[in-house]
């Protein structure tokens, strides 16, 4: 239970002994909030006299008389201005005249009250003001949480950035001075492992690119009518070269075109990550099975594959930025470990979601829903990071 | 005879870089992927020296390797090499006492490695 404190500033003892009656056990009950907020009221006579004890401790909410002995009550809105005090400002004005009130607001006041006004008046401004503070509080914690995750995706992304460029750098040095003897054959394959390396931190040069345009909602889209059964046989037809490399065939099921309103881009991007696991993660000789199926307003798309699978801890985290299963199957495995999270925030998008069901050694079955009539706002997306 | 480096890095080729660089100063390798496959080494063979990267299969996995090691034996130097600390503003080095009273490292080196520095941090460990 939160308890907001009030300081009410006034120069008539009975009106600040009439508002701490009236907000003595005055509760109020916010619907994003779980449980009440309470208050407790301290006093002031003087604008001084409030400034003073401001400074030594802040309260939450300002019940500020505009016609104070010393000092003004719109002086004290221009103090705390400066001073940059966190504290919600509610004028108590005599004469209500609408001038008053447009000068305080200007100032700084959030909302003002007439005298004399009944302890329901002052509830009522107080709830609204307490509302607001409290939504204030919730985005401002917000916009820091995100501010966290964004620092936390910039520190994790520079050293999957570093890892590659170290790789490199060394095989170079080991190149420069021959560090590794006089057989030739070992100096190939180390300028085939930093070609590769090279070409792992381009993908994920892209998938960040791609993945930055989806959560910027800067990506432009253009939603038209399309078949996921011909942006699925396209991507398959990609794939088909590594597949057949290593004996493993790749099946389309789908009896029908499959339309839906969708990016073309977009729904290019879920099924060319998808296949591309199925196929990456495979054993040889295994095959990919892609099945799409519309029921009502779901389209469905399920890519199962015979590879290597995964525990169920690992499937928990598959999801998220940067995640790559590390083990001795995937050690010599390239990828960004953005592919998966970019396509559960697509399908997110779409109003529907990605999900994995996995055994080791058997294979891995994953599943993208996506509502076929969906709004697909860019700015929808669940994830609250914004890199 | 050759002293031994247990060289612990879940990343493949910075692995195979480094038994490269200290076979050719004269060191015995035991190469391990994972903490994991470290901890299988480490008790069949007692390494002279280990090298663990911070950032394993969990993100302070080198951590806590460096724990289990000088559990098994303190007397064996560890260095600790990871490219996370500066980035995520969690600095932290090996210099003092307190320091080491929490990161089990005697020294901590900062990816990429230059090989002379990890030589002569090395050198200067097992006092050869």
């Amino acid at each position: 239970m939160d308890t907001l404190r009030i300081l009410v500033v006034d120069d008539e003892p009975g009106m600040r002994r009439g508002v701490a009656r009236a907000l003595q056990d005055f509760r109020v009950r916010l619907p994003d909030l779980n449980g009440e907020v309470l208050f407790a009221v301290d006093q002031a006579e003087s604008g001084e006299e409030a400034l003073e004890r401001i400074a030594a401790s802040c309260p939450d909410i300002l019940l500020l008389d505009h016609k104070l002995p010393g000092m003004s009550g719109l002086d004290v809105l221009d103090r705390i201005a400066e001073q940059q005090r966190d504290v919600l400002t509610v004028m108590i004005t005599a004469y209500a005249s609408l001038e008053t009130a447009v000068s305080a607001t200007k100032r700084g006041a959030y909302d003002f009250l007439a005298k004399p006004f009944t302890p329901e008046e002052l509830k009522t401004t107080i709830r609204k003001a307490a509302g607001h503070l409290i939504v204030q509080r919730q985005a401002r914690q917000l916009a820091r949480e995100k501010r966290q995750l964004r620092f936390e995706f910039i520190s994790v992304l520079a050293h999957e950035l570093k890892a590659p460029l170290g790789a490199i750098e060394g095989y170079l040095n080991l190149l420069k001075n021959r560090s590794a003897g006089d057989d030739p054959a070992v100096y190939d394959r180390m300028i085939e492992r930093a070609l590769i390396r090279a070409e792992g931190m381009r993908k994920m040069i892209m998938d960040l690119l791609d993945l930055t345009r989806i959560e910027s909602g800067k990506k432009k889209r253009e939603l038209t009518e399309l078949s996921v059964r011909e942006v699925a046989q396209n991507s398959i037809e990609t794939f088909r070269p590594d597949a057949m490399k290593r004996n493993i065939t790749i099946n389309l099921r789908a009896d029908d075109p499959v339309m839906m309103t969708a990016d073309r881009g977009e729904i290019e991007i879920i099924l060319n990550n998808l296949i591309s696991n199925a196929v990456k993660y495979n054993r040889d000789g295994g095959s990919v099975d892609v099945a799409l199926t519309r029921n009502d307003e779901t389209v469905t798309i399920t890519v199962t594959d015979t590879g290597i699978g995964m525990t169920r801890e690992e499937a928990a985290r598959l999801f998220g930025d940067f995640v790559r299963i590390k083990n001795a199957k995937t050690r010599n495995i390239l990828g960004s470990g953005l592919g998966l999270s970019i396509v559960r925030k697509l399908a997110n998008m779409y109003g529907g979601d990605a999900s994995v069901t996995s055994e080791p050694d058997k294979g891995s079955t994953f599943t993208v829903t996506l509502r076929a009539h969906s709004q697909a706002q860019a700015d929808s997306h669940a994830s609250p990071r914004d890199p | 005879m050759a002293k031994k480096i247990l060289a612990v890095d879940d990343d493949p080729d910075y692995l195979a870089q480094l038994r490269i660089e200290l076979e050719a100063a004269g060191y015995q390798v035991l190469a391990a992927e994972s903490s994991a496959a470290a901890e299988e080494i480490l008790r069949q063979q007692k390494p002279d020296l280990a090298i663990c990267d911070l950032m394993m299969e969990h993100t302070d996995g080198g951590f806590t390797l460096c724990h289990h090691i000088k559990k098994l034996d303190p007397k064996i130097p560890v260095l600790l090499v990871t490219a996370v600390a500066s980035e995520t503003g969690m600095d932290f080095d090996a210099a003092t006492s307190e320091e080491r009273s929490w990161v089990k490292a005697d020294a901590v080196l900062a990816k990429p490695v230059r090989f002379e520095q990890l030589r002569r941090e090395i050198g200067r460990l097992l006092k050869d």
